[in-house]
């Protein structure tokens, strides 16, 4: 069978039909296809936010970016995922180490539990802490009566932005620690080193790309991440205002290249994103659970 | 998650000699619930104190089930586009050789890196009557904007990658000595792809379908923008959430949160049955 390989996988080289490839129209037809659709679904939005941006002139853009409440957006963006990716990252580590070197009961379950704020919109995201915490809740009153302001304030869009991102980490971690099994750590610590030692040098280093791969997309989503704190945050000039939010504001003051200049750092930064996802699965695909289809 | 005695042979965990399970199974498990189990059943005694009678008036009154009827039937329509283009582009990227092959994959996960505020904007300004899109469709009488369908083009781009990412990896493990067994055996090509390669790839597309639906009937930030939000209309559920809160009617917000719980949850599980029954079937 393996003789007639090279036949069958090149059916051009032959130049008949092969049977276990499509005939040249059609391969034709379904890649025009594919291409129309992703060119005009995917290629255009991207296109339309820089060339927007910069239909002012470059003078506007840079005006626009360095605006005070521009500056602000960027910096309360920039702190909000320097609180939660951590927070989500060591909940990762925490819940992948549990999980994959451990058997127990109610391991799905939980996994599933991880899994929800994926199935969950993002506006019921922000709403159940808007019930937690709001006028109306249990805690609102006490809140209010000893000054702590959680919502419209950093605290809320925090506590939003973790929950959107929370099982970032977690689910790519998981599966690849899972399929690492427990034999290297059984060995070390056979061999003397202690719990964190084993974790430090042993653990991690198996699974840093892994980690790395779940830490760059819930960055990239905690930095974009709109409808969930748009709920929470009050929309607040230069207080309560992310990157997203302000695109939002400047977009329905009619300010659209000024919301599109904001627009195309955040578009810049997926494009950063994916081109480092990308490498990362070139170069280290074997090291990560998500580039196998889990 | 109750202990079993011991005495009893069954252990709420198997022994390890790797130590830690304590301490993060219990820091996983207290950050679960403060960041979402807290929080989702404060949602949950919130509407369970509503009512039936209060949830059901709410859920059967004539704006929300405009709203829910909008968010659901454009969410189908955009899985179904998905579905059948998604398919096409796994297919192409799978099995076709071409120059960038490697950048046109890597496009295909831009809606999830690119901020969904982002992508209304953009999708906004190509399809008004004055955008690049919206112009040649204009002077042909076909609106995009401010219109359902706009939800639809959102929601379509919303999902595309969940179709491909979840078709394309069973593509790849597809063994093509079966396509070459078909053909000896006499199939043509059609043949060999509609009765041997599709029932393959059923449970993964159903898959696809499920997560790209589930994903655009709670979308919100890409859609709002180019919906024209009129109520009855292009006024979608989330938006509907949005506005019950922005007029602190916190109980309004509450049901239609519940409702869309409800639905997406009967939905999925509906989902999950039908692609047991196609991996029972075909698998």
């Amino acid at each position: 069978m393996a003789d007639f390989r090279g036949y069958y996988d090149n059916p051009q080289a032959s130049g008949a039909a092969s049977p276990i490839t499509e005939g040249r129209a059609a391969r034709l037809a379904l890649m025009l296809t594919a291409f129309a659709f992703l060119g005009i679904f995917l290629l255009l939005p991207l296109i339309v936010v820089f060339s927007e941006a910069f239909s002012k002139g470059t003078e506007t853009y840079f005006s626009a970016l360095t605006d005070s409440d521009t500056l602000s957006a960027i910096r309360l963006t920039l702190l909000v995922a320097a609180i939660s990716v951590p927070l989500n990252m060591a909940f990762g580590v925490a819940a992948a180490w549990a999980i994959a070197k451990f058997e127990f009961k109610g391991k799905a379950f939980l996994i599933t539990l991880i899994d929800l704020p994926f199935s969950v919109s993002p506006v019921i995201s922000g709403l159940v802490y808007v019930l937690l915490f709001g006028a109306g809740s249990l805690l609102g009153p006490w809140l209010k009566a000893h000054g702590i302001e959680i919502l419209f304030a950093v605290p809320g869009i925090v506590l939003a932005t973790i929950f959107v991102t929370f099982p970032f980490v977690a689910r790519e971690l998981i599966p690849l620690m899972q399929e690492q099994g427990t034999g290297d750590e059984e060995a070390a610590l056979s061999l003397g080193a202690t719990g964190w030692q084993t974790f430090w040098y042993v653990t991690l280093p198996n699974v840093k790309w892994g980690l790395l791969y779940g830490v760059l997309l819930c960055n990239a989503r905690a930095m974009g991440e709109f409808g969930a704190v748009s709920v929470v945050s009050g929309h607040i000039r230069g207080l309560t205002n992310t990157m997203p939010l302000h695109v939002e504001i400047l977009y329905n003051e009619y300010n659209a290249a000024g919301a599109f200049a904001v627009a195309s750092l955040l578009a810049g930064l997926a494009l950063v994103t994916l081109v480092l996802k990308t490498l990362l699965e070139m170069r280290y695909g074997h090291a990560i659970a998500a580039s196998r289809g889990h | 998650m109750t202990t079993a005695p011991a005495a009893a042979g069954r252990r709420f965990r198997t022994p390890s000699v790797i130590p830690g399970f304590g301490l993060t199974l219990g820091f996983s498990l207290a950050y679960l619930a403060l960041i979402i189990l807290i929080p989702l059943s404060g949602l949950a005694w919130r509407s369970a104190s509503l009512g039936w009678a209060e949830l059901w008036s709410i859920a059967t009154g004539e704006r929300t089930m405009a709203a829910l009827k909008i968010s659901f039937g454009a969410s189908l329509i955009a899985a179904a586009v998905n579905v059948v283009f998604g398919t096409i582009v796994a297919w192409v990227l799978v099995r076709y050789e071409f120059p960038g092959r490697r950048v046109v994959d890597a496009m295909v996960d831009l809606p999830f890196a690119l901020p969904t505020a982002v992508a209304g904007i953009a999708l906004t300004s190509l399809y008004a009557p004055n955008g690049w899109i919206g112009s040649l469709l204009d002077p042909l009488g076909i609106k995009v904007a401010y219109t359902p369908l706009g939800i639809v083009i959102a929601l379509i781009f919303i999902g595309l990658p969940f179709v491909v990412r979840t078709v394309q990896p069973v593509m790849e493990e597809i063994d093509t000595e079966v396509e070459e067994a078909a053909a000896t055996l006499g199939a043509n090509r059609f043949q060999t792809i509609t009765r041997v390669l599709a029932p393959g790839l059923a449970p993964a597309v159903v898959t696809g379908f499920a997560l790209a639906f589930a994903r655009a009937v709670g979308e919100y930030g890409s859609v709002i923008f180019i919906a024209g939000n009129l109520p009855y209309v292009s006024e979608i559920a989330p938006l509907l959430i949005v506005i019950r809160l922005e007029e602190y009617d916190y109980a309004g917000a509450t049901a239609v949160a519940a409702i869309m719980l409800i639905i997406a949850f009967v939905m999925l599980l509906v989902i999950n049955l039908l692609q047991s029954w196609s991996r029972r079937r075909y698998g």
